[in-house]
């Protein structure tokens, strides 16, 4: 377990002052004039060397995605856009740095800028955050008052950053549809290639990033990659923002080292799963659109990338979401349908019409209005929605339903028959209680 | 996708115009963009026009597309898109926006939807009797460690109740909307742990704890053994100075005897980086000098990749590093290449590679025009002493697997078939290229 002094985000629960002020009392801004003298190489190579790997998601390394812009400038000019369009349900940790440490972001943004040669950097917070953004917003107008960013600011490194947000639209957390709506579109994903890195905001480099990845910079160069790397297992590093929701008896945000076992780690922050051990059900362990794990399967799961797939899941954002026995899961799963359904761009039309087709079938199964064959004719559709759209929301779409096939399947059939079971003769059937 | 459209004509106001403060924003928000990007400004402009009139209305889309230089459908396309722009006139005192996304529905959000449908409207994005109140379901609002949650305005109401919901509701329904307290309604931190925070108990300092990377077995400094005493402040750094270079002077590195210009770069940035570490040890919370000290220009990128492994390296190992490069980087071209010394050097980042080959006396030629190598290849060829097309050409395949094995690259030098071009350019330059292969090099 993690010690409070190996934590990178030490104002997490906004404890202490967020301004300059206290950020620097934290420590923050110390030696970046520094990093910034040593280079972009020396940058990069330190963040390679903390096995960093990216906090959105998808777990790529975030200094081998740096590497991916261009050494050279042909003359346009390079953009970091850093993804704080935070909707995956289950995640609320950006939120957390955003209002509480937001000078991990911007330094961090200076200091990823200089590794990829940028000199403007965009902040997309989602629209809803809006205490959030005018924390950071805040933080931005220090960071310029002092001197720290901006033209001829005291570190060398010419930076300007534009906090920009959204207005609710989950796809926007894509990284091309996120250029999209920065570019004032509606947030519809681009097909790659073109790559970002070569065709990205107004036609130029752009690099996107998580906000944790960018705000985790600082700290790793101050205290360096190996530092960083001697956390976790090899290939899985570091420390990491966890939320805890659903079923837990304290649910909570508290950063600790991947690579702990997931009972250790509820036991510890979040005071035990519900009525115990035994009461757990399934867990969804990386954000919505990851497929949940029951709970005999995932206790002694370790919570890291490679851990949790082990199990058949994802590391995703790390959002666990935690499920006791009083859920009905197949009502829980048709909730992510809806939501998918709801939060689908409408480019693509195996998404389009897929995630819609897919709630309704979900729907009538909550009720186990459907056939058992359904269940094998729902699996298929879940398959031909993914992988077969622009971005990853058809897939986001189809995991969850996956997993509740996979797993869950006699609870279907339960549903279902108990549905018949109590059909009266002419057909109606009264609406029955969830098990 | 949801299917959103304009509200009904009878209720549209027939213009829209920002109030002088966000007339003012506007066009400091339009600047902040570069030159001809003022659409990007359109979401955060609908925006500032909702928390003014509350909505979005015809007239603020089509004021706005006007102030950007915009079409109008591409503004309605976007005020339709973003689900959270209102398209019809909302409660006047409150609009409730309650999270139902799975986190929120776990820890009782239907509970809040139904005093929703009792208090203020069985139908979502309806107005109360009154018009004061209305509300809707959301998606997911990111606070799903504070569940159930809503949105009202700029805050949210957080680790609600349906009781303790009521009370919210009817004080906005009062007017009094500002006396209720954002955030968690119960006892809570932000998003720590209701039972109290289980990290961070501990007041955070701008000291960092200088890390030592545990030792490998074989090395030969102590470092491990000074680490855990390190007292706070200001800590000797025994393990440190066995890295440093400071053999790496041309009297003390042979290799590196007449001093080529990499050499000169590299020391001038190990002064530099020496410099700066003494500036650190003043300083309080600048660690990682570690890493950093035994960082000279040419060999850093090894030091940092890795893993710290390079407290206990050699200090002849960069000199020897630096040498070969020294020796068969005379050529113009490739001296360029390597000059810089914040350039990754391929061959050192795999541990440092020495020279395979002997590079033969004279000028290097241009490796670069065999169909197959370029910039970065042709610097490593040079690193491990290939700099000419006769001698790649002579190669024995035992030579081409050394090759491959110092590139990293399998199979790579009989699929592009760099023998046989480099017989033919060693032969007669580009014009035999030419005529044997019936077109340009590269």
């Amino acid at each position: 377990m993690l010690a409070d002094k190996d934590r990178i985000f030490t104002n997490l629960y906004g404890r202490h002052d967020w301004t300059l002020a206290g950020a620097r009392q934290r420590g923050a801004w110390a030696g970046t004039r520094e990093f910034i003298d040593s280079g972009r190489d020396w940058i990069t190579n330190e963040v390679k060397a903390s096995g960093l790997r990216g906090r959105g998601g998808a777990g790529f390394p975030t200094a081998l995605k740096w590497t991916f812009m261009p050494k050279v400038s042909d003359g346009r000019p390079h953009y970091l856009l850093v993804n704080a369009d935070e909707s995956e349900p289950g995640t609320c940790k950006d939120r957390e740095i955003l209002r509480h440490d937001p000078h991990h972001l911007v330094e961090g943004c200076l200091l990823a800028a200089r590794a990829m040669d940028a000199h403007l950097a965009f902040i997309y917070v989602r629209g809803e955050f809006i205490r959030e953004r005018q924390h950071l917003e805040h933080a931005v107008k220090e960071a310029y008052e002092a001197k720290l960013i901006g033209k001829d600011n005291i570190h060398g490194w010419d930076l300007d950053i534009i906090v920009h947000h959204g207005a609710g639209a989950y796809v926007c957390g894509e990284e091309t549809a996120l250029m999209e709506s920065l570019e004032g579109k509606k947030g519809q994903p681009r097909l790659k290639p073109p790559f970002p890195a070569g065709m990205g905001v107004y036609g130029n480099p752009t690099t996107v990033n998580n906000v944790e990845s960018i705000a985790v910079v600082p700290e790793i160069l101050r205290r360096s990659g190996a530092w960083f790397a001697s956390i976790g297992r090899a290939n899985n590093t570091g420390t990491k923002l966890m939320c805890v929701s659903g079923h837990v008896n304290n649910p909570a945000t508290f950063e600790e080292a991947m690579g702990e076992s997931f009972k250790d780690i509820i036991e510890k922050h979040c005071g035990g799963v519900r009525g115990g051990w035994d009461n757990l059900l399934a867990v969804i362990p990386g954000g919505a659109s990851v497929p949940c794990v029951p709970g005999e399967k995932i206790q002694n799961a370790i919570v890291d990338f490679d851990g949790l797939r082990e199990v058949g899941s994802s590391m995703g954002t790390a959002a666990i979401i935690v499920m006791d026995k009083s859920t009905d899961i197949i009502k829980a799963i048709w909730r992510l349908s809806a939501f998918y359904k709801h939060e689908s761009c409408g480019q693509c039309t195996p998404c389009r019409e897929g995630t819609g087709w897919m709630m309704r079938v979900m729907e009538r199964m909550v009720e186990g209005r459907a056939q058992k064959r359904e269940i094998d004719m729902l699996f298929e559709v879940t398959k031909q929605v993914e992988g077969h759209t622009i971005c990853a929301l058809g897939d986001a779409a189809a995991w969850p339903i996956q997993g509740l096939i996979r797993n869950f399947r006699h609870v279907i059939e339960a549903r279902i028959d108990q549905y018949t079971y109590s059909s009266t003769s002419d057909g109606a059937v009264p609406s029955i209680a969830a098990e | 996708m949801v299917a959103r459209r304009l509200a009904d004509e009878s209720v549209q106001p027939a213009s829209f115009a920002f109030n002088a403060d966000n007339a003012k924003w506007a066009e400091w928000t339009i600047g902040l963009y570069p030159a001809g990007r003022q659409q990007s400004a359109v979401i955060p402009l609908l925006m500032r026009a909702q928390d003014q009139d509350g909505w979005i209305s015809r007239a603020t889309i089509e004021t706005i597309a006007d102030m950007l230089g915009m079409a109008y459908i591409r503004v309605l396309e976007v005020a339709t898109f973003y689900t959270q722009f209102q398209l019809q006139p909302v409660g006047t005192r409150a609009h409730i926006q309650v999270c139902g996304t799975t986190p929120c529905m776990l820890r009782g959000a239907e509970d809040l939807i139904n005093v929703c449908k009792s208090k203020i409207h069985h139908d979502a994005h309806h107005l109360n009797a009154d018009g004061t109140m209305s509300w809707e379901e959301v998606e997911c609002l990111g606070a799903c460690v504070n569940a159930p949650m809503v949105a009202i305005f700029h805050d949210t109401y957080e680790d609600l109740t349906p009781r303790r919901f009521e009370e919210i509701l009817d004080a906005f329904q009062a007017g009094n909307g500002a006396s209720v307290k954002p955030g968690p309604q119960i006892e809570r931190i932000a998003s720590a742990a209701a039972s109290g925070p289980t990290t961070l108990l501990e007041t955070p300092s701008a000291h960092r704890e200088k890390f030592v990377p545990p030792a490998p077995p074989e090395a030969p400094a102590a470092p491990a053994a000074a680490a855990p005493a390190a007292p706070a402040g200001n800590p000797p750094q025994p393990a440190t100075s066995a890295a440093k270079p400071k053999d790496m002077t041309p009297e003390a590195a042979p290799a590196i005897k007449g001093t080529p210009p990499e050499a000169k770069v590299s020391q001038a940035k190990a002064e530099q980086e020496r410099e700066s570490a003494r500036v650190d040890e003043k300083a309080d919370g600048t660690p990682n000098n570690a890493m950093r000290e035994g960082a000279t220009g040419s060999e850093s990128p090894a030091g940092k990749l890795d893993g710290g492994d390079a407290v206990g390296k050699e200090t002849d190992k960069p000199a020897a590093e630096g040498a070969a490069p020294a020796g068969t980087q005379s050529s113009d071209k490739s001296g360029v290449a390597t000059a810089d010394p914040n350039e990754v050097n391929p061959v050192a980042e795999r541990g440092g590679e020495q020279s395979v080959f002997a590079a033969p006396e004279g000028p290097a030629d241009n490796l670069k025009l065999i169909t197959g190598i370029g910039p970065a290849l042709e610097r490593r060829l040079n690193e491990i002493g290939i700099t000419r097309w006769s001698q790649m050409a002579a190669l024995t395949s035992e030579d081409v697997a050394k090759v491959e094995d110092a590139l990293n690259l399998k199979g790579r030098v009989a699929r592009d078939n760099w023998l046989a071009q480099a017989e033919v350019l060693a032969r007669g330059g580009e014009a035999e290229y030419i005529r044997v292969f019936g077109k340009k090099s590269r």
